[in-house]
């Protein structure tokens, strides 16, 4: 059960990110603007915070109680307090800079005179933007997925005080392992998840390099 | 017709050049450094002149006073660049067609065929650039300019990269695209032996100015230009 919701949490937290994480990664990337800096470290702030205090932050503002949340879940249902949504959204976030970063490295190394050819053969910036600068980015975005996947399956801190640790609706595999260690027996089951967490996070990882292979000879024109 | 009157500010060198030519080959002579790349990225709206006006068959692409600026996607003007700049992730047939796509012009096949034909590419359609060599990249990236139908076609030293061997192959496809495609082009070169072949009016440029207009004459080393100075 832990498992199957992890999957889903990170899942639904990578696919909601990625849309986003090519837009910023993109205006980091080629546009200069006032406050630049100030995203890049709001982007980045989740890797340095404690987890707790990320979590907590998302409590005060998108808690029931919360300026946010209270605002939502009145006006347009929208819950996330306690709820495999709000799992997703905590994954999200702490999972966003290591999402941005790759797909950021990979749009600055595509050769900006090809982007200009495309102009001089009539194409405007948004078709520029999706036929050669994010084909060819294309294998730094899926790094970046396969990155944010595997930090949103691993995510406890911020998870875990924001949504607390639900079974069924909020435990995921790094709260139930939390919870089984401090049940008396509970290591057998623990350590079935242990294994599991190490072939995900190995899997992601090999598909990563694979990915960023790829994108080396995709530059190349091979 | 293009006419330019436009200067620019780089750094510590400035550009400032006047000049209207209506020949089919207009060749850009003069020394690297001399402002002729920058030139011609004015021309084709990549890069912006800090005063002045260039108009293209009667349209103004650039009023530097008037505000107006038409971004390069939308002057269609070929440009070939040096470096042929194909697009690595798309086969030869893909980046032929990719000027047609983005303009959302009608499928061609009788200028297409022509094209390949004139081009001789027809048999590295299904390859991608980073199998090419140094003069068949630049045939395909001559075929893909073409055949975004631009009004007129920019030519940076396009035999820049190549060894005297590859020029000499790529040299009769240029006469060719001269006398045999309909579209006016401004050529790039230092080489005065490539400019009499191809040019038919010839902008001298040296530091950044116009120092001569005319034919292929007062290129250095022709017969009028040593008995001139003789």
């Amino acid at each position: 059960m832990a498992i199957q919701l992890s999957l889903r949490v990170a899942a639904v937290a990578t696919l909601v990110a990625t849309p986003l994480g090519i837009a910023v990664a993109w205006l980091l990337a080629r546009r200069d603007f006032w406050g630049k800096s100030l995203l890049d470290a709001l982007i980045h702030l989740p890797l340095v915070l404690p987890p707790v205090v990320t979590g907590y932050l998302l409590l005060l503002m998108l808690g029931r109680r919360g300026v946010l949340g209270g605002w939502l879940a009145d006006h347009l249902g929208i819950v996330f307090a306690f709820r495999w949504t709000g799992a997703a959204l905590a994954c999200g976030i702490m999972a966003f800079p290591l999402l941005v970063r790759p797909i950021r490295l990979s749009i600055e190394a595509v050769d900006r005179r090809l982007e200009q050819a495309a102009g001089t053969l009539g194409a405007a910036p948004w078709k520029v933007f999706s036929t050669i600068t994010l084909p060819l980015a294309l294998p730094g975005v899926l790094a970046g997925m396969v990155l944010g996947f595997a930090k949103a399956i691993g995510e406890f801190g911020a998870t875990i005080t924001f949504v607390s640790n639900i079974p069924g609706e909020t435990q995921t595999i790094s709260s139930a392992v939390y919870s089984l260690i401090q049940t008396p027996d509970g290591d057998t089951a623990a350590l079935r998840l242990v294994a599991v967490s190490i072939v995900i996070a190995l899997a992601a990882l090999v598909a990563s390099e694979w990915f960023a292979r790829r994108a080396v000879q995709r530059l190349h024109g091979e | 017709m293009l006419s330019v009157d436009i200067s620019k500010q780089l750094g510590e060198f400035c550009i400032e050049a006047s000049f209207a030519s209506s020949g089919r080959v207009t060749g850009l002579f003069g020394a690297s450094g001399a402002g002729k790349t920058s030139l011609i990225n004015m021309i084709a709206g990549l890069l912006r002149p800090d005063r002045g006006v260039i108009a293209l068959d009667g349209e103004t692409l650039d009023d530097v006073a008037d505000r107006k600026h038409v971004p390069a996607h939308r002057r269609r003007i070929g440009y070939v660049f040096q470096d042929a700049r194909l697009f690595p992730h798309l086969d030869v047939r893909q980046n032929l067609e990719y000027g047609r796509r983005m303009n959302s012009l009608a499928d061609d096949p009788v200028q297409r065929a022509r094209v390949t034909d004139l081009l001789d590419v027809g048999s590295l359609l299904d390859r991608r650039p980073g199998q090419l060599s140094g003069g068949e990249r630049q045939r395909v990236a001559l075929g893909r300019a073409l055949l975004s139908k631009p009004r007129l076609l920019l030519l940076d030293e396009p035999l820049g990269s190549l060894d005297d061997e590859r020029k000499v192959e790529i040299l009769p496809y240029l006469v060719r695209l001269r006398d045999e495609a309909s579209v006016p082009m401004v050529y790039v070169s230092h080489d005065a032996g490539e400019m009499r072949q191809l040019a038919t009016s010839v902008v001298m440029l040296s530091r950044g100015r116009v120092s001569a207009f005319g034919g292929t004459e007062i290129l250095p080393g022709s017969l009028a230009e040593v008995s001139a100075r003789a």
